[in-house]
Formats: structure tokens, C-alpha cells, sequence
């Protein structure tokens, strides 16, 4: 089985589109045995309406019309689409590999992007290569569209680096652990952009719970006033840990935007092809010298925060299946199936692919040798400091006093 | 030859200035810095001369203006940073300790954060709360910065070329209530390497060790001391991390008698490191146990009742007696 997701397995057992609808219409029908949260959330909407969202495909795959969007698509071929749901299957594909990798104690934290794929896939993919990313520590699918090797994400989790990769080759920076503080970087990299007199563009991710960081008020701030080309890119995926949306705002986290004077437009996380259309809108106005955007993909976080979280403390299985209903991948292969872009030879195929790329991580992430503990005082100074060389000799010389253990002390020794 | 008599806030900003034009892509940010110059009127003109593009007026947010100074920083530019107020810089403290300290590790060395964050510091210039405290051990404390901070016009100039030049975050602390202490610089000279500290006086009897306003103090404390016939040597660390351990070792070695001398309150600060490191390094040399001068574990007081909290002339002086007694 590719994909390792109950998302994707429900409406396969089910069988034909059909189901595949009535699990649509279900999941309406739940939606609103979920009122109380939905009544929250709507708050803002009851002031302002309900929340526009801009979908191309319905959960069910039909594509529909936009008069916004459509053009940022326009010239989408079914190679691209393909691409997509390739992207998105194997960044499914992975994340589920780290996650087993962690129950098998290969790693000691994995926080998984399940359901978010079409939020990532399609903002990755509307990026430039001279674009540059500012992630958190979800970002699995931006990394992979950006050309990150995904094993590199891995070594952090393992706990044999803090990030490693060079965030340069890819225009990818290194993940970001302290909630919401890579906004103030990316908007601080993009008024670099602007001095520079670069088209570039810079996208900041970030979550539902980090709006209510004070960074990213203060990036909103900043980008504002200096029109800084960055696209702030907030995955929704309704829940901070255990604390839902309601627990962060009042208004739609789109609408944040009007406050500081610039657009936000809330996106379906699920259908890559409206998250790629409104980040490619995003991006374009940012190339244009028109200055920040805001862009909510709401999203659905199908698994736990991180592989030490127990959602089910919190959070009801009624949501999550009602979510399920809306998965991203699913809804993308409706969409080619139905419009004839993909026979079973390319699904096997892509399987295939899965399952080697599955194998390439395991492999790779079992290799992964230890740091040397000499390790420790490296790269902590891009120019040296006096302490840092003196408690590294000290404790060269300590490893070195342990009869037994001569030759990693000696090698880290000539660690400089 | 460039020789200048110089007061130090002026040196600050002649040596901003020389970095601006040196360095295209060197620039000044902060809140008022631009068309006000700076509350203290550090970046007077730099705006007027240099543009609005690279001597910015921020909005008020301190976290925001490291946060995007470390942006700016890895696209390449090389931000000074103003921090108004040395009680100020909290809001931001979350993104010096978290990113800009450990960017460069966690990155493995591939990228550099070249940020200097200037902060004006210390007390007895009468202000109200917030306006006075010394934070060097806050930042000392943390693996990936260095602190460093000037006690006369020279130092200022050069130290800050310096700060500006290096690959490193660099917190450089300003003595407020030194700012208009004039003193020679010579742009044209060779300066001493940023964290190397530096006897500017010598004595036999007993080290003090002082940096950044402190310096002052100590040095009129000693010439008190010489009146009584004590003779005091004075070193000035100027840098806080990394710390010139061996300048002070060898000024102990040569008196047996040390006292650290700073504004910043003496539990768990510098002077706390110094004794420890000093007392391991030359037990044998000591006469005495390492004492120290500080400020009192309490909030900066009101103004009217600082000169008793600071450290002045009598108090380093009880505590030379104090040492040469042991």
C-alpha cells in the first residue's frame, strides 16, 4: 500500500466515486454535528459574511471556475497535474516512512504534514527557483518541491544535527522550531530582495498557532510598511497542539491582513490547484513591488502534532473523518481520472516510485552515523572564540585520559 | 594623520559612518536613528547622508528589528542594530537567543549572521526605570554571541569597526553616561584585536578589573589609592565574551589581589565568571579572595538613590582595603 493514511484507504475500500460523493455528502453532514467549533470559528464570518474560500476542485475532483484565479492555472497541462499528485503522494509517502521510522526509535520526533499535502505541494510549486522558503518544521512538502533531498530533513529528528542542510543550495531555510520567529527572517530577507532591486520573491510558512506570536504581528508590520515582497503562507490546519483556532482568533486568520493594509485570501488547503493559483497570485503581486499578502490554506492536521501527541485528549474521530472526506490527494485523482489524464499504469508506476523512495529513506536514515562528540564546539563562531578553544582542548584531554578510549578522543582531537 | 578628540558617542557615530561608506551593504537600523538621530544622537546625519534605505527608521518592535536584521543578514547585508535602551532589548531577547546566537551552528557554518545590536547601557544619568541596566551577563551567558563594550572615544571607534567586520553577532554595549567623555582617535592606527583587554594602569598591590563605564571609576579609584600610597593596576576587558582571561592572570599573577568592578548587579555576573576562572587559574598567586563590586540583587532603583547603588570611587576602594587586609 503507498499511501499509509486511513485518508487514503476509506474512500479506496469504498470503491467507486459514487461513495467517494456520498462520503462528501457524510461529511456535510457531520460538519454540522460539529457546530459548536464551526460556530467559533464563524465569528468574523458572521460579521462579514461567510469566509470566501477559493476552490478549483471540489472534494469530489470537479474542477470549477473561478474569475480570480483561474488564469494563475490557465496554462496548467496534465503533466503538471500529474506532477502535482506525484509530489503530493510521495511527500505522503515519506512523511509516513519518518513516522514509522520514529515508532521504530530511528527517530526520536517526527511531526508528520499528513492532509497537507496540497497546501504545501501547491505553494512549493508556485515558487520560483530564485524564491526563497522560510519554513517551520512541517514543511516536508515545500522541502521536496524546492529539490531538498528529503533525508536531510531527517537528521534533526534523529537528533544528529539541528537542521545541516545549506539552506543556500535550495532557497530553503532551515526549519524553525520557536513558533512564528522565520517571519521577521523572511521579511527581513525580503526587504533585502527589495534593496537589492531583485524580482525575487520570499514565502514565510507558518501555522494557525503562530499568528498569536508577537513575530508575526511584527513581520506583518514590517512588510507592510517597508512593501517587502513576501507572501505569508498560514497552513491552517485548525489545530496548535491541542488548542483549535477559536483558542487563537476571533476573526478568519486571513482577515488579520486588512489590519495592516494588505490583501489576505483564505485558500482550500486541500485542492492543490487553488493553493498553487492563490500563492502564484501572491508571489506575482510580491515580484510586482506590490508588497505582502497573506495566504490562510485551510487544511486539516490528519495526524497527531508530533509523533509524542495523542490528539484523541482533545479532539473528536467525527472531525477527522469529516476531513477525510476532503483529502487532498484523493481529490486530485478523481480529478485526473474523470478527465482521462491518468491510466493505472501511471498510478502503478508512481506506487513503484513510493516505495522505493520509502526504501531510499530507511536506508539512508539508518546509516546516519552519530556526530563525533568533538562535534560539540564546532561551528558555534564563524570566527572563533577564545572559550570555545579552551573547553575543547579541556575536553579533548579528558576524552583522552580514558585508557580504553585513545582513538576517538585522538581523532576528534584534530577536529579543529 | 587622523587624530580627533572625539567624545564617545561621537566616535560611535564617525565610526558608523566610515562602515557605511566602506561597505555598501552595511546599515543602520533602529527606532528614531534617522531623521532624529538617536535619542542620544548617535546616527546624527548618517540618514541625511546616507539615505532612508540604508539608515532605517524602524517601526517600534524590537523583536522586529532583530528579527529582520537576521533576513537582512542572510541576504547578505550586514545590519547595526539600535537598541534604544538598554531595558529595552528584552522583546528582542527571544530572537537573539533563539536565532541569531544559533543560526550559525545549527546551519552547520554554511550561512553567517553578521549582525551588530548596539545597546546604550548602565546608569547614573538620572533616567526613570529601564533606562539604566547593564544585561552583559544575559548575553555572555549565551554560546554564539560576543559582547563587547568600549570605554573610551578610541575603543569606540575601532571596537565597532571591528563588531561590524566580524562574521559574528556582536552585542556591543555603549556606556551611556560616558557619551560626551572626549578622548583621542586616530582612524589612521592599528587598533588591538576586539577581545583582547588591556592594563591602562599599572599598579602592584592590587588588579582592578573593570570594563565600559566602570573603567572610569576604577581609574580615579586608583589614583585615590596612590595618594594613600597603594598602587592599583587597572585592566580594561573591553570584551565580556570571549574574555582576555590571560591579561587578567598575568596582572594577578603580578599582585595577588583581584576586585571586579561593574555596574550589573554581582550575582551570577561577570564578576561571579572571573572569580571562578581567576581563583582556578592562580590559587597560588591569590593573597586574597577575588572580591567583587557590583550592583545589589534588586531592580535599578529610582534615580535619586542610584548613586548609592552604583559602584563610585569609595566603594572600590572599601574593597581594595578590604582585600588588602587578607
Amino acid at each position: 500500500m503507498t499511501v499509509e493514511s486511513t485518508a487514503a484507504r476509506t474512500p479506496r475500500r469504498a470503491g467507486s466515486g459514487g461513495k467517494r460523493a456520498s462520503a462528501g455528502a457524510s461529511a456535510g453532514t457531520k460538519k454540522s454535528a460539529s457546530t459548536k467549533k464551526d460556530v467559533a470559528r464563524g465569528k468574523g464570518a458572521a460579521q462579514g459574511g461567510e469566509p470566501e474560500l477559493v476552490q478549483l476542485l471540489t472534494p469530489e475532483g470537479e474542477r470549477v471556475e473561478n474569475a480570480t484565479y483561474d488564469k494563475y492555472v490557465a496554462d496548467i497541462t496534465p503533466d503538471d497535474l500529474r506532477a502535482l499528485y506525484r509530489d503530493m503522494v510521495l511527500t505522503r509517502r515519506f512523511d509516513a516512512e519518518a513516522v514509522t521510522l520514529q515508532r521504530q526509535g530511528e527517530l526520536g520526533l517526527w511531526p508528520s504534514l499528513l492532509g497537507q499535502e496540497a497546501a504545501q505541494v501547491g505553494s512549493g510549486r508556485a515558487t520560483r527557483a530564485d524564491d526563497y522558503v522560510f519554513p517551520t518544521y512541517r514543511e516536508h512538502g515545500v522541502a521536496w518541491c524546492k529539490g531538498v533531498d528529503p533525508t536531510l530533513l531527517l537528521g534533526m529528528f534523529r537528533g544528529v544535527n539541528h537542521g545541516g542542510w545549506d539552506p543556500n543550495t535550495n532557497g530553503f531555510q532551515l526549519y524553525t522550531i520557536v513558533i512564528g520567529s522565520q517571519t521577521l527572517h523572511a521579511t527581513g530577507y525580503a526587504m533585502g530582495v527589495a534593496k537589492d532591486g531583485a524580482d525575487s520573491a520570499v514565502i514565510a510558512y507558518f501555522g494557525d498557532g503562530a499568528t498569536s506570536q508577537g513575530d508575526v504581528a511584527e513581520s506583518f508590520t514590517f512588510s507592510a510598511v517597508y512593501n517587502a515582497p513576501v507572501v505569508f503562507f498560514c497552513q491552517n490546519n485548525q489545530w496548535a497542539i491541542s488548542e483549535p483556532t477559536e483558542k487563537q482568533s476571533r476573526v478568519p486568520l486571513y482577515q488579520r491582513a486588512q489590519g495592516y493594509g494588505f490583501p489576505g485570501v483564505r485558500v482550500d488547503g486541500n485542492d492543490v490547484l487553488a493553493c498553487l493559483a492563490v500563492t502564484k497570485w501572491a508571489l506575482e503581486r510580491a515580484r510586482a513591488g506590490e508588497g505582502p499578502s497573506l495566504v490562510e490554506a485551510f487544511t486539516y492536521r490528519m495526524g497527531a502534532h508530533t509523533t509524542s501527541d495523542d490528539p484523541t485528549r482533545y479532539r473528536r474521530d467525527e472531525e477527522r473523518e469529516a476531513w477525510e472526506a476532503k483529502d487532498p490527494i484523493l481529490r486530485l485523482r478523481a480529478h485526473l481520472e474523470a478527465e482521462g489524464h491518468a491510466d493505472e499504469g501511471f498510478f502503478a508506476e508512481l506506487e513503484a516510485e513510493s516505495e522505493t523512495l520509502g526504501k531510499r529513506v530507511r536506508d539512508v536514515v539508518r546509516s546516519m552515523p552519530d556526530p563525533e562528540p568533538m562535534s560539540i564546539f564546532e561551528n558555534i563562531y564563524a570566527d572563533g572564540h577564545a572559550l570555545v578553544d579552551e573547553e575543547r582542548a579541556q575536553f579533548d584531554a579528558y576524552q583522552a585520559s580514558f585508557v580504553d578510549a585513545p582513538v576517538n578522543a585522538a581523532a576528534g582531537g584534530e577536529v579543529k | 594623520m587622523a587624530v580627533k578628540k572625539l567624545p564617545i558617542a561621537k566616535a560611535i557615530n564617525e565610526s558608523l559612518r566610515a562602515a557605511l561608506d566602506a561597505d555598501p551593504k552595511v546599515l543602520v537600523m533602529g527606532e528614531d536613528v534617522g531623521k532624529l538621530g538617536g535619542v542620544f544622537r548617535v546616527t546624527d546625519g548618517l540618514q541625511k547622508d546616507f539615505g532612508e534605505d540604508r539608515v532605517i527608521d524602524t517601526p517600534l518592535a524590537e523583536s522586529g528589528i532583530v528579527g529582520t536584521a537576521i533576513g537582512l543578514a542572510l541576504r547578505g547585508y550586514r545590519p547595526v542594530v539600535e537598541i534604544q535602551f538598554d531595558g529595552f532589548v528584552f522583546p528582542a531577547y527571544d530572537q537573539i537567543v533563539t536565532q541569531l546566537a544559533k543560526m550559525h551552528a545549527r546551519a552547520l557554518g554554511k550561512i553567517k549572521v553578521p549582525v551588530v545590536i548596539r545597546i546604550p547601557y548602565g546608569g547614573g544619568i538620572g533616567a526613570v526605570e529601564h533606562h539604566s541596566e547593564s544585561p552583559e551577563s544575559l548575553f555572555a551567558h549565551v554560546a554564539g554571541l560576543k559582547v563587547v563594550t568600549p570605554s573610551n572615544s578610541s575603543d569606540a571607534y575601532w571596537m565597532l569597526q571591528q563588531a561590524i567586520q566580524s562574521d559574528d553577532p556582536v552585542i556591543y554595549f555603549e556606556p551611556k553616561r560616558r557619551y560626551w567623555d572626549k578622548g583621542e582617535v586616530n582612524t589612521e592606527a592599528i587598533p588591538d584585536p576586539l577581545h583582547k583587554a588591556r592594563a591602562v594602569r599599572e599598579g602592584t598591590d592590587a588588579t582592578l578589573v573593570a570594563y565600559g563605564p566602570m573603567v572610569k571609576t576604577c581609574l580615579e579609584a586608583a589614583a585615590a589609592a596612590e595618594e594613600e600610597g597603594k598602587s592599583l593596576e587597572v585592566v580594561d576587558l573591553r570584551s565580556i565574551s570571549p574574555l582576555d582571561f590571560d591579561t587578567v592572570q598575568a596582572s594577578v599573577e603580578k599582585t595577588g589581589r583581584l576586585i571586579v568592578v561593574h555596574e550589573a548587579p554581582t550575582f551570577f555576573g561577570s564578576g561571579a565568571e572571573i572569580a571562578a576562572r581567576i581563583t582556578e587559574r592562580c590559587f597560588y598567586h591569590l593573597e586574597a579572595p577575588v572580591l567583587r563590586v557590583g550592583g545589589f540583587h534588586a531592580p535599578y532603583p529610582p534615580a535619586r538613590v542610584e548613586e548609592d547603588y552604583l559602584p563610585g570611587l569609595d566603594r572600590v576602594l572599601d574593597a581594595v582595603d578590604r582585600s588588602l587586609a587578607y
